[in-house]
């Protein structure tokens, strides 16, 4: 096969998850097809239950799709067990065997590969340089942090050179300050060992700066698939939305339509120009969602699109954020960066317009 | 006036001799109950036998000398008690093989067990333990049943024309074997199968997703976590088997005796107090160097390395 830049190096196809018979069947994922890139880091990202766990244990083989199949470089892998796959992962509870050292933790899967000793032994003292554990080799897992345990599972994942790692959570359970390091390192091994990478996540703020792309879950479903930014900037509905950044939504009619971007008219009466997701032209009463940060305050009855009262205003060092309450009671958040010296031009409880930008909205496809 | 130091040191005798005075019932206990009819087995031993059972007070080591050796009726020359050897071996060979075929039977249906959702895992718990209710000697003779001529397995074999005659299963020390792997099985799934309850089978995933096949998971990952149930199981079974009375005697048909039998005709038919008295304590020796054995080859092997 010829060397293309965006090969894939696992494909989703079709795949549905179903647990359990009759009445008791959950389905864990309802048809979901994805493409994840060499070389990327790939996040899945949704809320508890969505069934990233489950997506993720489909290509690691520990359970089989009830319908679909799932690609390894354009191999039908449903038929390997998982110690056939060049797959590793990297578990939420870490699963180190307490009965060995880190070393031996480490060296375990090329030793079940039959690599000779002197391989394993050069490979293992690579990966404690690299997750810098060199000191603790001969250390029981027991006998090291929470941290320094995440580094090992990665490092033991990472020695066999698996085409893809999969890590399900593995942040979750340090606490902010590591989870930061981690977070850096993580980008780093990526970097370096040049692995595909899918990670899980429920954390947004982690998706959003870790990923190449991410694909945001809900309810057993791929919602959008797209880079940090198409997926803050474009969210394709409501729950992405909601779910990723803050958002301010808007109910309209749409009045026109031109190159995938829309005129709606909002229910205060006035008319925005907002962006359309690919592929859908709707007609009829829509929502608009408009990020804090993408919509300005000016004077009151100045001509803005909106016009409300400022019911709070809350000052977070870096940025203000001005809750308004719209005069069709709606609420719309507004967050300004601050400068030095900068005056609190709106109080609580003065009236406000809301400037909203020619890029700042999209129509929500739902 | 009494330092701090005088009153803290008053108060820790009074502590030990507290302590001392409410272990004291179960010290008597022990050496009542427990050391008194072994010292008792041990003193027996040395002494003459009387000629229609018990013992006359008077020093000898004769039965301590037939424990392995023979002594010639017509010259006093001594050899080795090949018969008693024979009954020796055949109690530890059928005890360890009954270990050997409980831990391959008990290990899988523990892994079974546990492996089981939580709630089905308590009816298989109480399924296994159903026997324990049942006396022995009934369960002995359901196993008689089962393997005598006209058994079960010998009308099914011949019915099934392959084999035209029946076989001799009963009264051999393959009767034996089977009987005590039966009524010894539970001893070997309960701790096997509390070790495994307790493993966390995420671990089995992690090693499937290194490459391990099952059967190196099998051993490189559950059987060393699993082992102090491997090792409790084993003894549970090793140590009630070659001292196993009812079994033997019923399945072996009197012919194939073991080494309990052996002692029981000691103290009956054969009025010999003193031999079985020293057979009884052998056994115990033979038993208590079987564990240590045991006890330190599978420690080491176990990976317990420390850097
Ligand atoms: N082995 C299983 N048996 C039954 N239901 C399961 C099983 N594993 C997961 N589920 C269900 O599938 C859904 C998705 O679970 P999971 O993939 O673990 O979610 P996530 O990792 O996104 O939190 C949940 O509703 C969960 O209860
Ligand atoms: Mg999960």
């Amino acid at each position: 096969m010829p060397e293309k830049p965006d090969r894939n190096a696992i494909e989703v196809r079709g795949v549905r998850k179903v647990f359990g018979t009759g009445e008791n069947a959950v389905a864990a994922l309802a048809t979901v097809s994805v493409s994840i890139r060499e070389n990327e880091f790939f996040t899945l990202l949704g809320p508890s239950g969505c069934g990233k766990t489950t997506l993720l244990r489909l290509i690691a083989g520990f359970d089989y799709p009830s319908a679909g199949e799932i690609l390894l470089y354009g191999d039908d892998i449903a038929p390997q067990p998982p110690f056939r796959r060049p797959v590793n992962t990297v578990f939420q509870s870490y699963a180190l065997f307490p009965h060995m050292t880190v070393a031996e933790n480490i060296g375990f899967g090329l030793e079940m590969l039959n690599k000779p000793k002197a391989e394993v032994k050069a490979r293992v003292a690579e990966m404690l340089r690299l997750v810098r554990m060199e000191q603790l080799a001969n250390r029981r897992t027991s006998q090291i942090s929470g941290g320094q345990q995440q580094r090992v599972a990665l490092a033991r994942a990472l020695a066999p050179q698996p085409k893809v790692l999969l890590l399900d959570e593995p942040l979750s359970a340090l606490d902010y300050k590591l989870r930061k390091d981690m977070q850096i390192e993580l980008k780093r091994l990526q970097g370096e060992t040049g692995i595909t990478f899918i990670f899980v996540t429920h954390d947004q703020e982690e998706a959003l700066t870790m990923s190449d792309r991410i694909a945001v879950m809900s309810a057993g479903r791929i919602l959008q698939v797209g880079a940090p930014r198409d997926i803050y900037d474009r969210p394709a509905d409501r729950f992405v939305a909601d779910f990723i950044g803050e958002s301010n939504f808007l109910k309209g009619d749409v009045t026109g339509t031109d190159g995938g971007r829309a005129t709606v008219k909002l229910s205060s009466g006035t008319e925005i120009r907002a962006s359309l997701p690919e592929g859908f032209s709707p007609s009829g009463s829509v929502t608009v969602v408009v990020r804090p940060e993408h919509a300005q305050l000016a004077a009151a009855d100045g001509g803005a699109a909106l016009q409300g009262t400022v019911e709070n205003v809350v000052y977070l060092g870096t940025d203000t954020h001005f809750h308004l309450r719209l005069d069709d009671g709606v609420p719309f958040i507004v967050r300004r960066q601050n400068a030095r010296g900068g005056a609190d031009s709106f109080a609580a409880g003065s009236r406000a317009g809301v400037v909203i930008g020619g890029d700042a909205a999209q129509v929500l496809r739902d | 006036m009494a330092s701090a130091e005088e009153i803290a040191r008053a108060a820790d005798r009074k502590d030990i001799r507290d302590r001392w005075l409410l272990s004291a019932p179960a010290l008597i206990i022990i050496l009542v109950a427990a050391t008194g009819p072994l010292l008792i087995v041990l003193v027996y031993s040395f002494l003459t036998s009387a000629a229609y059972g018990g013992v006359e007070w008077k020093f000898s080591p004769e039965a301590w000398v037939s424990v392995f050796l023979e002594r010639d009726i017509f010259d006093d020359t001594l050899s080795l008690a090949d018969a008693n050897i024979t009954i020796f071996w055949r109690s530890i060979k059928l005890a360890l093989m009954t270990t050997v075929v409980t831990l391959a039977l008990g290990f899988p249906t523990a892994y079974f067990m546990a492996t089981r959702s939580e709630k089905t895992r308590d009816l298989w718990l109480f399924l296994i333990t159903i026997p324990f209710w049942t006396n022995l000697l009934i369960r002995t003779f359901a196993v008689l049943q089962i393997i005598r001529n006209e058994g079960i397995i010998n009308t099914l074999l011949m019915k099934a024309g392959i084999i035209s005659a029946p076989i001799q299963i009963l009264f051999t020390d393959t009767a034996i074997l089977i009987g005590m792997a039966y009524v010894y099985l539970p001893l070997m799934v309960l701790p096997i199968y509390a070790s495994m309850e307790k493993l966390d089978f995420r671990l089995v995933e992690a090693g499937y997703d290194l490459y391990a096949s099952r059967w190196q998971v099998l051993r490189r990952i559950i059987l060393p976590l699993v082992k102090p149930g491997v090792i409790a199981g084993s003894i549970l079974v090793f140590i009630p088997a070659i001292g196993a009375y009812v079994t033997p005697s019923i399945l072996g048909g009197g012919k194939n005796m073991m080494i309990s039998n052996f002692i029981e005709l000691q103290f009956g038919q054969a009025h010999n107090w003193p031999l079985g008295s020293a057979l009884a304590i052998t056994v115990m020796v033979i038993v208590m160097i079987a564990l240590l054995v045991y006890v330190r080859n599978t420690g080491a092997a176990s990976g317990e390395r420390r850097g």
